[in-house]
This record gives C-alpha cells, sequence and structure tokens, in this order.
C-alpha cells in the first residue's frame, strides 16, 4: 500500500517547513509545497541521548566481564547487583493480593504524604502540628520537582529559579520544559574539590530578591559536597536577607550519613529559622524503590486555610499530566514507615547501605594512595553520598 | 511476582520493554503490519491521561499552533490535559440531544471546516461520557473526511475490551486507521479493562511512516517524559506484561473482561426493561441500549440531575451521565423511577 504522505509542510527542509508554517498560519490551511513520500514527522530528530541514563544503556550491551558501570545513581551491592531491602519485600508479601486497586485520590495517598513530610521535616516540628504543610504524593523526586516548577511558574510567574553549579542534569530540563527561567549559583569549587562558599554566597546576593534556590539536602548531586551545619545557618540567614524562597531536593535522605534525622538537618535549620520553604522527596535510593516513582512535594505555607489551598492548586497540576500518581510505592512506604519493627528494620538497611559507601569511599582512598598517587585524593572521603566528582 | 522477587530499578524512560511490546501488539494485532515493520514508537506512560499529555507536549513542541479538535461532549480532563500543554483546541459536534445519539453530519462538518492538518481527538471505543460510537460505516467515512483534509488521528484508547467485550473487536477503528496507512497518535489505558486504575499504566504509540522515524518519535518522546517524571512506574507495566504473556493468565483476561463487559450489558437490558415498563408515554428509551461501555448519557439537563442528587441520592455528573459499571441490577428499578421523576416533573 502507497503510503500518502500528511503534512508536506514540515518536510526535512526547514525552509519548506518555514514557508508552510507562515502560510498555515495566515491561511489556516496547510500548502503541502513539498510533497514527497513523506510524514508528518521527518522533521523530527533524534533526541541527545539523556547524559546520565544513556550510560547504563551503553553498559548493558558491553559483554565484558570487567565492565564496572559507574554511571547511574543506583545502590548496589558488593557484588554489584541491585538490592532490594528486606523491609520492603516484607512490605510487598503485606501488601500482595490486597482487595483494591481503586484510584488514589489526584493528591495520592494522603497518609503516605503525612508520613513523607514527618520524615523530611522531623515529626515534631511546628509547621505540621500548626498544618501549615502542603503536600502531595509525587512521581518521586522529578515528578515532585516538576510540579513544583509549574506551580512557581503559575503562581509566581516572576520569580527566577537558581540552580547549583553544577547540579543533576535533569534539574534543567525540568525548570525548562516547565518554562521557569533559570540560572546557576556557584557551588563547586575545583581547586579544592569542595564548597565554593564565597562564590555561592556572592551569587545568592547578587540575585534579584524572591529569587527560587534549590537547594540538594545531602548528598549533593553530583559533587558529593555538602556546606556544614554552620554553613547552613549562615545561608539561612542570607536567605531571610533576601526574601529567597528555599527548594529543597532530599534524594537521599538516610543514605548520605546513615542517619535520617541527621541528613534532614539543613531542612531543619531553615524551618527554625522560620522560612517558608519547600521539599522535594524521592523514596527512590533511600528505600530502594526507584521504579516504583514514589516521592512527595511539600510547601510550607503561612497557615492552614493556605496551606489547603495550595494543595489543591498542586492537584490541579497534577491532575492534567497523570490524574493521580501510582499507589504501589505508597503502600510500601505506608507499611514499612508504620509498623515499628519495619521501620527500624529500615533504618538498620539504610545505614548499611551508607555505611557500604562510606566503606567504599575509604578503600577507594587508600587504594589510590597506596598505588603511589602523589595527587591528593582527600576529598574521596570528604564528600558524601553516592557521587564522587 | 512476589515469587519471582524481581528488583525494583528503574524503568528505561520508555518504560518496560515486555509492556511496549505487548501493548502495541493488544492494540494492533500482533501480525499487524504496522509492528512487523516496526513503524510504530510506544512508550509507556502514566495510564491514559498521562499518555496523552505525553502526547499533547509532542504535539506541542512540533505542531505549535495546531488545533486538536474533541468531541462535543468528551471526557472533562481532557481540555484540561491540552490547556496545560499549551496545546489549542476546538470542538466538533458529536452529540445529538434531539436523538440522543451522534450527529455524524454535524461531526463531519466540524472536521471539513477546520483548517487542513488539524488534529482529530477520537475515542477509540465506548465514548466517554455518552457511550456512542460510530458504526463501521461511519468510521470509514471519518477516515475519509481526515485523510481528505489531511488531519491526523489521535485516538484515546480507555476501554479495549470493556466495551464490546474483545479486545479485538474494540480496536477495530484504530485498525482500520492504520491499515490505510495513515499516521495516527493512541494513547491507551489499563486503568479499566484491567482493572489497574492505581498503578496508572498505558501508553502513548506514534504510528508512522518508516522505523526509522519511529525511532526518533520515540527518542524525542523520551524526551519530553524525563522531565515530567524521570521514567515510568514499573509495578503496572509488570503486571500488565505477566497477563499478556502468559496464555492462561490471558485466557483468563479475556474471560474476566467479558464478564465485566456482559454485567454492563446485562445491566443496561435490565435498566432499560425497568424504563419501558414505568414509562407508560412511549418514549424511546433504546438510546439505552444502542449505547456502549460504562456510561450512559441520559439527556437528563443540569438541573435534572441535580434533582437525581438532591431528591433521590443519585449520584452522578452534571452533564447527564450515568456510570453503568457502578449500577447493580437490584438498584435498576429505583434508578429507573428517579429517572422517570427527574425527566417529566423537572424543568
Amino acid at each position: 500500500m502507497a503510503y500518502r504522505s500528511r503534512l508536506a509542510y514540515l518536510l526535512s527542509s526547514p525552509a519548506c517547513r518555514l514557508s508552510a508554517v507562515k502560510s498555515a498560519a495566515v491561511t489556516g490551511n496547510v500548502v503541502p509545497s513539498c510533497r514527497r513520500e513523506f510524514s508528518w514527522w521527518s522533521s523530527v530528530q533524534p533526541a541527545p541521548r539523556d547524559p546520565i541514563l544513556g550510560v547504563t544503556t551503553a553498559y548493558l550491551a558491553n559483554t565484558r566481564p570487567s565492565k564496572i558501570n559507574v554511571g547511574v545513581g543506583a545502590y548496589r551491592n558488593d557484588e554489584g547487583k541491585p538490592v532490594v531491602l528486606e523491609c520492603v519485600r516484607e512490605a510487598e508479601k503485606r501488601i500482595g493480593g490486597r482487595e483494591l486497586m481503586e484510584y488514589l485520590p489526584m493528591g495520592g495517598s494522603a497518609r503516605f504524604c503525612e508520613l513523607a513530610v514527618g520524615l523530611a521535616y522531623g515529626e515534631d516540628t511546628q509547621v505540621l502540628k500548626d498544618k501549615r504543610v502542603a503536600s502531595i504524593q509525587a512521581l518521586s523526586g522529578t515528578g515532585a520537582v516538576r510540579l513544583f516548577a509549574e506551580f512557581m511558574k503559575r503562581f509566581q510567574p516572576e520569580a527566577e529559579a537558581y540552580l547549583p553549579l553544577p547540579t543533576w542534569s535533569n534539574h534543567h530540563n525540568v525548570f525548562r520544559d516547565a518554562n521557569v527561567n533559570q540560572h546557576t549559583y556557584r557551588y563547586y569549587l575545583a581547586s579544592t574539590r569542595g564548597l565554593d562558599f564565597e562564590g555561592l554566597k556572592e551569587d545568592l546576593k547578587s540575585a534579584p530578591n524572591r529569587s527560587v534556590i534549590l537547594l540538594h539536602a545531602c548528598a549533593h548531586n553530583p559533587t558529593g559536597v555538602d556546606p556544614t551545619p554552620e554553613q547552613w545557618k549562615e545561608l539561612s540567614k542570607l536567605f531571610k536577607e533576601k526574601e529567597h524562597f528555599p527548594l529543597f531536593d532530599m534524594a537521599y535522605q538516610g543514605f548520605a550519613s546513615g542517619d535520617t534525622q541527621r541528613d534532614n538537618q539543613a531542612i531543619r535549620i531553615f524551618l527554625e529559622d522560620g522560612h517558608q520553604l519547600a521539599c522535594a522527596q524521592s523514596f527512590a535510593k533511600s528505600m530502594g524503590l526507584y521504579g516504583q516513582r514514589i516521592g512527595c512535594i511539600s510547601i510550607v505555607c503561612a497557615e492552614a486555610t493556605e496551606a489547603a489551598t495550595v494543595k489543591s492548586q498542586l492537584e490541579y497540576i497534577a491532575r492534567p499530566m497523570y490524574s493521580s500518581p501510582p499507589v504501589h510505592g505508597s503502600l510500601l512506604v505506608t507499611s514499612i514507615l508504620t509498623d515499628s519493627d519495619l521501620k527500624q528494620l529500615w533504618f538498620k538497611e539504610v545505614k548499611e547501605m551508607a555505611d557500604r559507601i562510606i566503606g567504599m569511599r575509604v578503600a577507594l582512598r587508600k587504594n589510590l594512595e597506596e598505588l603511589g598517587s602523589k595527587h591528593s585524593w582527600e576529598h574521596i572521603t570528604q564528600q558524601i553520598g553516592m557521587f564522587c566528582y | 511476582m512476589l515469587e519471582k522477587g524481581e528488583n525494583k530499578e528503574y524503568l528505561p524512560i520508555e518504560g518496560l520493554a515486555a509492556f511496549n511490546k505487548a501493548t502495541a501488539e493488544l492494540l494492533l494485532g500482533a501480525d499487524n503490519p504496522v509492528i512487523k515493520e516496526g513503524r510504530i514508537a510506544t512508550v509507556q506512560g502514566l495510564s491514559g491521561t498521562g499518555s496523552l499529555r505525553l502526547a499533547a507536549a509532542f504535539i506541542q513542541r512540533y505542531l505549535p499552533g495546531v488545533k486538536v479538535l474533541i468531541s462535543s461532549p468528551t471526557w472533562g480532563n481532557h481540555k484540561n490535559i491540552l490547556n496545560d500543554a499549551g496545546v489549542p483546541w476546538s470542538e466538533y459536534r458529536y452529540f445529538d440531544p434531539k436523538t440522543v445519539g451522534l450527529d455524524f453530519d454535524g461531526m463531519l462538518a466540524d472536521m471539513k471546516d477546520a483548517p487542513n492538518g488539524s488534529i482529530i481527538l477520537l475515542h477509540g471505543c465506548a465514548h466517554n461520557p455518552t457511550g456512542i460510537d460510530p458504526t463501521t460505516e461511519q468510521w470509514d467515512i471519518i477516515a475519509d473526511v481526515i485523510q481528505e483534509k489531511e488531519h491526523i488521528a489521535f485516538f484515546d484508547v480507555a476501554y479495549q475490551g470493556f466495551a464490546s467485550g474483545s479486545l479485538d473487536e474494540d480496536a477495530n477503528s484504530v485498525r482500520r486507521f492504520a491499515a490505510r496507512g495513515m499516521e495516527l497518535f493512541v494513547a491507551q489505558s489499563y486503568s479499566k479493562n484491567l482493572g489497574l486504575y492505581a498503578e496508572r499504566i498505558g501508553a502513548t504509540n506514534v504510528i508512522t511512516t518508516s522505523p526509522e522515524l519511529a525511532l526518533r518519535i520515540k527518542s524525542q518522546l523520551k524526551r519530553l517524559a524525563r522531565p515530567m517524571y524521570s521514567n515510568p512506574p514499573v509495578h503496572g507495566a509488570r503486571i500488565v506484561a505477566n497477563v499478556v504473556g502468559d496464555p492462561a493468565l490471558f485466557d483468563e483476561w479475556r474471560a474476566e473482561m467479558q464478564l465485566m463487559a456482559g454485567r454492563i450489558k446485562q445491566v443496561r437490558q435490565k435498566l432499560y426493561d425497568e424504563l419501558v415498563a414505568k414509562d407508560k408515554s412511549g418514549k424511546d428509551w433504546s438510546f439505552i441500549l444502542k449505547q456502549i461501555g460504562m456510561f450512559s448519557f441520559t439527556g437528563l439537563s443540569q438541573s435534572q440531575s441535580e434533582n437525581m442528587t438532591n431528591k433521590w441520592h443519585v449520584y452522578m455528573t452534571k452533564d447527564g451521565r450515568i456510570s453503568l459499571a457502578g449500577l447493580s441490577s437490584a438498584k435498576c428499578g429505583y434508578l429507573a423511577d428517579a429517572i422517570i421523576d427527574s425527566y417529566y416533573n423537572v424543568q
């Protein structure tokens, strides 16, 4: 069968395309000027490979036994195999074969959100007691950041986003696709392989007041360089002066130091200082629930009514994106966090993962030094979390 | 799946390969030339909504300014999806309140009136909210007009198998269009037909003219998905792949779908019988039998629908839509009473 082409005006020649699009805009009719064996889509180019996920694809295609994948941020055991946590397997058994698969509400599981936010902010925090936190279940960290980006675009369209340099590459994609203007602020100092604190402060000072500043709560991705608690306190004051909005991306709570209530220290410092902040949380790494896409976006509001309103608007953004989030991951997290035995087991397992990584850092540094390297490899053990820069 | 103890690693951006293969084959038939020739780009999506949104984002990027025509009425969220994706839309006539059926002439006229190269959003089967589907002959005429006007057909397939009880029969419209060599968008959902509502499992499909194009389109779909949610949730995809990949489970599914579609047909019949028995005016209620799928557009107005709720405690949407999937045969008599009262006694 001969395939008749459609949309000749979107042909490969940019000139064809442009003239036809203009023509279409004027007359409302397509002028099929450059007709040939054809498709609407012939101008579609292959997208660039995702710089992170493409690495795993290439790794999988390689057949050498010596291969190592240190690309994607996904935890592996010492044999290089993915790990499903015991607490998760146990939770699976408990929820397997449950009766209902009805849609979650647009905001996802309320119980899950309550637990997630308690974990992120500290269960006793005042803003929770005052019901000032708007939160909805999100599609892991990416989805949470995207919801916030869309929300700020809609309700603070003049505000611009500042991202650390460097940051997780997908952050740039998220803000770009949400049509939010973005900038970077200095973060990593190559000469020390540490934090460029002076540069960071300068850049945040020179940013317009009331900018949205993306912060990695712990275990900065990709550098592994985190501010100290004292530096966080200083930043909190700076944010107050500049009326900046802190957006915390927390993808590694528990995974960084092994202690969930130490890894959220930055958030707690900012909360104590009274900031209205937001947190995009992911359970991908800390509970090993990567493929479940389970996370949470929470926003601290001025008071309870505002929080309810904000929540409804977040839901209103989620509805035309995916209607309601997937249930499975929320059931697993809820199961784990509401059962004291499973919760303790999780704490133990997440600490083990964090310890294994810390052990790896120590071993890698030691090996490099023993090989007689003159170079300083200190940064390997000074940096924290999955990644080493 | 519990016994296999599979891991919980990230899926690739395009989702679970086994699922993508299964879903395209379910839609078109495994031996369809489109599949054999690799002319389809399939990306796992967040059920129907997510799959529609991904396609809409692609349309916004590659066909900026092109309008999508949606049926009047259509599923409410279609408008939200297109709005949030920044895609302009307008409506084509669909529901004829006089016949409580399809306004076919109006539909064709509006499609002909639209600028060439527009996009027409069609419900593959079991139109939501009306339950009114074109006949096969009408589908062919619709396809003729779409080809004449150089439009692109965009199918929302949320009820495959659920409408008639047969997966193949319900895919008839899509398959006929594909057989003509037309380029298509198809958004699929497994929420209803596999009851996987909360797992959010569906797919965005783009059918095109060459395998090379299909690959390029797929890569661009991925580029849109990555900043939305990185990669899709694994659980529902594994369930679908397992069900479709295991002949025993697949047979069980087919049987269960027949049961579900069958129950709805029975309940339609019961409601119809009750209405005819109770309504002595001779009004033609047969549209209830002619409509298909979960929903029935009763023709009740907004105030009449409100009466249903306020007086009779029957909860329905204001456009007069009732979900037969929510109706048990024991309640058909009561519902008939409510409908008759609302129809005749409320303006």
